[in-house]
């Protein structure tokens, strides 16, 4: 079904193979990031995750999305996971027992989740296909966020001031 | 492109996410894990504004990632906490609340 869509006019190819290899190395790494024997590694791949998904908002006519992605994942969390990791004295090298004890599971709880979800999406949008993508404008953000999306707006910036607040609150020593 | 590549794309992020929280015992894992599973919707909402050819997804995705750097703190300022008081942050040992 692929490699027809992929043959059409009308749809642009190098946009799905950029999608593909992107695709490949975010699940790769996104595997390694829940299997790793080594706590730093797992951060160090969920980087990697991080901007693949960055990279697909780009592919997405999504920029100004995909900045902040850079900005406050890879910039900011990646930041505190590490230190987070440091912190709690983490063994350098392998690690054993980062697992649960009925760690597996796991495995048919995500596979049943993922094949019910495959099956409603593949069924709901099998043909739809993107055929043009037109680059949105940052402003259309600015005017949506300072008008129908103001309360929300100023709603998340208190959420954000409690949780710095809570964050020191709660790490400070005494 | 076809419209399930995305969608697809961030199930599997979302199962692989799901996973993690279920078989990790370390919480900073978990964590990480949580990430998985925020960054999977966002890409939801991303591709749904992209389907519909309307904005608002870009706006729901940006509350979403200021939510998700909240969480993050807080979390991992907990789990400090927990470390500090009893030098292991492993998830099965923390049963005291056990009904």
């Amino acid at each position: 079904m692929n490699a027809l869509i992929l043959a059409a006019d009308n749809v642009n190819v190098a946009q799905n193979i950029a999608f593909g290899v992107i695709a490949t190395v975010m699940i790769f790494a996104a595997f390694s990031v829940v299997t790793t024997k080594n706590v730093v590694h797992a951060a160090l791949y969920l980087v990697v995750v991080l901007a693949g998904v960055a990279a697909q908002y780009i592919l997405a006519a999504a920029e100004f999305v995909a900045v902040s992605q850079v900005m406050v994942y890879i910039g900011a969390v990646m930041v505190l996971f590490l230190f987070g990791i440091m912190l709690t004295r983490a063994q350098i090298g392998k690690e054993e027992g980062l697992n649960n004890k009925g760690w597996q599971l796991g495995i048919p709880v995500a596979l049943l989740l993922f094949g019910l979800m495959a099956y409603v999406i593949v069924d709901t949008f099998e043909d739809q296909v993107i055929t043009e993508v037109t680059p949105f404008p940052t402003e259309g953000i600015a005017d949506q966020v300072l008008s129908p999306f103001l309360v929300p707006f100023l709603a998340i910036s208190f959420v954000l001031l409690a949780a710095a607040i809570g964050a020191i609150v709660l790490a400070r020593k005494d | 492109m076809l419209a399930v590549n995305f969608l697809l794309l961030a199930a599997v992020l979302f199962c692989i996410g799901v996973f993690g929280v279920i078989a990790r015992r370390n919480a900073v894992m978990v964590l990480m894990s949580i990430e998985l599973i925020l960054n999977a919707v966002n890409l939801n909402l991303i591709a749904f504004a992209l389907m519909n050819n309307n904005q608002e997804g870009h706006v729901f995705a940006l509350y979403v990632i200021a939510i998700a750097a909240a969480e993050v703190g807080v979390g991992l300022a907990m789990v400090l906490m927990i470390y500090r008081n009893r030098k292991s942050i492993a998830l099965d040992e923390l049963s005291e609340m056990k009904g």
